[in-house]
């Protein structure tokens, strides 16, 4: 034993890589190329066309803080090694029992979030529960509940109010102080200060002329922002976080040096659904009804958002500022086409081609990073 | 690393190819854009695509048409927040659920931007979002006018084959067709879904279960199509009374041999192609009718079926 390599502080069992190649080659890089050739795609062709003013840019951030909201409860998950398929269902189901519970029992709405947060969550802990316990792949098991959750969510409406679009939730969430939290907005004062100092535009004409046409910072971004933070710093700066890597890794052989699979999976689970209900929530609050069609389709848009970010379907591999930047990409791309004036057919056509390059330069990115061939 | 670097720039011209057509279709002139509410799989819509795009070239000025891909409301509330922010001279929208769409419009009209209603709303919420004006074909007179056509052909029940369950609008002509009929809804509407198969089968099965059934009344092609095919295949066709609204390819072969016994039209070419038309002479002219326009209802039966049947699925 000699202390030469102590002293020296270098490792010879690990290979030497420049600081560039470790600052550059993340699960991110992907992401983040994506994102840069998006951003300086629609400058030039819809640079003109209102997409980067104050109103244009709160467009497209609020699509991507919708997607950002599911993506990150799914990539976790997925990193973990399972998939939800149920989250648009969720997303209707939550939206509707917030609807049920405040305008048809009329609850005050604070109660009618929180119950329906502690059903949305316990829903999703009873998803893991069946994957863990059955060892059925998360795909079937959360198929289910996909059409389990739909069905409901058409059925009662129907059954109680007999039509599917429940309104009035926003006379009923007037001065409520949970719900100012998923509606509400922040930095109004500074909006307002940008609209009188003509720095953005106003309104012409109505009740509210001369106000900023935007005036605040919606809450469902502020929550996406959030919630990125939290998964971000939860996946890698945690002892969970590698817990979480090594259940999607290797299942077996994480349960053998004594990671706790079967909670983590739960937990993931929990914390997707949790995801799916803010997502609800939130826009619940925003149109103050909630219909039986709402987020019909979300899951699949969660889960190409995860990929376009890097994470490995089998997971495992991923990251939430991937994610991220993935469901960035996805609004950007999704409103930045109407801008640019693309026929709006065009674009699933889009969205394939994305997903697909996303993909083979993903798998690349991390061959260089993993070593594997 | 210089495979990835190919595999980026393979990717950026992939992306941009199609921008650039895109970029080229523009015209000078006014804008104006039409929102509607429907998903990508509604083939009664094509009208509505046909109608804006004849006028857009008759008139001279720019028309889009966009829609939520999968009919999900709270998406086309952002479209709509999208065709304001792009500034536009005038929306052209549906008014399908007041609750989510009302903020939007009401911001794009007090933007400065003209906004006409089309296809689904009432003529209060119309006036209470400041749209200058509707145009479509009110829904639950609609209905109710069917309904009572079908009473006096002595049609007692029926069953109303609902493929867009999640339209409060269109579920008005159920229930103004059952009180023109003078009987309770009660379990007489079926949520069919979207998919054929799934629709023809619940047809099946709803008249299977109850054989005492006088009538159908479907909602709109995606409905009625099926529909047609499950009373061909139970062997009823031309014996049950059927009417449906809206018309179709198919829909007008079953009036011409008598399976369906009228359609109603509320004409979707008027109503893409008169906002576009109103609108450009108010920002030219600054001219504007003084009232609603009633697009519809007209009943197709078989005597009047030449320009229909002509212009089936492309302008009627």
């Amino acid at each position: 034993m000699s202390d030469g390599n102590v002293t020296s502080g270098v490792d010879e069992r690990i290979k030497e890589q420049s600081r560039l190649r470790t600052a550059l080659i993340r699960p991110e890089l992907g992401g983040i190329c994506g994102t840069i050739i998006v951003f300086a795609l629609f400058l030039l062709f819809a640079g003109d066309s209102g997409m980067f003013n104050s109103q244009g840019v709160l467009n497209w951030s609020t699509v991507s803080a919708q997607f950002m909201i599911i993506a990150v409860g799914a990539c976790l998950l997925m990193i973990a090694g399972e998939f939800d398929l149920s989250v648009g269902s969720m997303i209707g189901f939550a939206g509707m029992m917030i609807a049920i519970f405040s305008v048809t029992l009329g609850w005050p709405v604070w109660q009618a979030i929180i119950v329906t947060f502690i059903l949305s969550v316990a829903i999703g802990g009873l998803n893991g529960f069946i994957v863990v316990r059955t060892g059925l792949p998360s795909f079937i098991v959360t198929l289910a509940f996909l059409f389990i959750l739909r069905g409901f969510t058409i059925f009662l409406p129907q059954l109680i109010e007999r039509k599917t679009i429940i309104g009035g939730i926003r006379d009923a969430a007037e001065g409520d102080w949970l719900a100012v939290v998923f509606g509400g907005k922040v930095l109004t004062g500074l909006f307002s200060w940008l609209g009188e100092a003509g720095m953005i535009a106003t309104f012409e004409r109505g009740t509210k002329k001369g106000m900023p046409v935007v005036d605040g910072i919606p809450m469902l971004i502020v929550w996406a922002i959030v919630l990125v933070i939290f998964g971000h710093i939860l996946l890698t700066r945690t002892q969970f976080g590698n817990w979480v890597f090594a259940s999607g890794g290797d299942a077996e052989s994480a349960r053998n040096s004594g990671v706790p699979v079967n909670r983590v999976k739960i937990l993931m689970f929990m914390f997707t659904a949790f995801c799916a209900c803010v997502f609800a929530t939130c826009q619940v609050m925003e149109f103050g009804s909630a219909g039986a069609d709402r987020g019909l389709l979300k899951e699949f848009e969660a889960i190409i958002a995860v990929v376009i970010g890097g994470a490995l379907l089998t997971g495992g591999y991923g990251s939430v500022i991937g994610a991220a930047l993935g469901a960035l990409i996805f609004g950007v791309v999704q409103q930045g086409l109407f801008f640019a004036g693309v026929e709006s057919s065009l674009f699933r056509v889009f969205l394939g081609l994305i997903l697909l390059a996303a993909v083979i330069l993903n798998t690349y990115i991390r061959r260089m990073i993993t070593g594997e061939r | 690393m210089f495979s990835t670097m190919k595999k980026m720039a393979l990717a950026t011209a992939v992306a941009a190819a199609p921008l650039m057509m895109a970029t080229g279709a523009s015209a000078e002139g006014e804008k104006y854009i039409l929102v509607s509410h429907a998903p990508d799989s509604d083939s009664w819509w094509n009208t509505i695509k046909n109608g804006i795009a004849l006028a857009g070239e008759q008139m001279n000025v720019e028309v889009e048409y966009r829609n939520p891909p999968t009919g999900d409301l709270a998406d086309m509330a952002r479209i709509i927040e999208q065709a304001a922010a792009s500034g536009p001279n005038g929306i052209i929208t549906t008014l399908a659920d007041f609750d989510v769409l009302s903020g939007p419009i009401r911001a794009a009209v007090d933007q400065g931007i003209n906004v006409i209603i089309m296809n689904s709303g009432t003529p209060e919420q119309v006036r209470e979002v400041g749209a200058l004006m509707f145009v479509g074909q009110p829904e639950y007179d609609a209905g109710f006018a069917a309904g009572l056509r079908a009473k006096g052909d002595g049609v007692g029940s029926f069953v109303c084959v609902n493929h867009v369950i999640s339209n409060t609008v269109v579920a008005e002509r159920c229930r103004g067709f059952a009180d023109g009929l003078g009987v309770d809804l009660g379990d007489q509407m079926i949520d069919s879904g979207q998919d054929p198969a799934e629709i023809k089968n619940r047809v099946t099965a709803y008249l299977t279960a109850n054989p005492e059934t006088d009538a159908i009344l479907t909602l709109g092609p995606t409905s009625a199509d099926p529909t047609l095919l499950a009373v061909e295949e139970m062997g009823i066709a031309g014996d049950i009374y059927f009417g449906t609204f809206d018309l179709g390819d198919e829909i007008v072969k079953g009036i011409k041999s008598g399976v369906i016994n009228w359609g109603i039209d509320q004409q979707p070419f008027l109503q893409a192609y008169l906002p576009v038309v109103v609108l450009t002479n108010y920002d030219r002219y600054g001219v504007l009718p003084g009232n609603n326009i009633n697009s519809g209802p007209g009943f197709v039966t078989k005597d009047a079926l030449g320009k229909v049947e002509e212009f089936a699925g492309e302008y009627r």
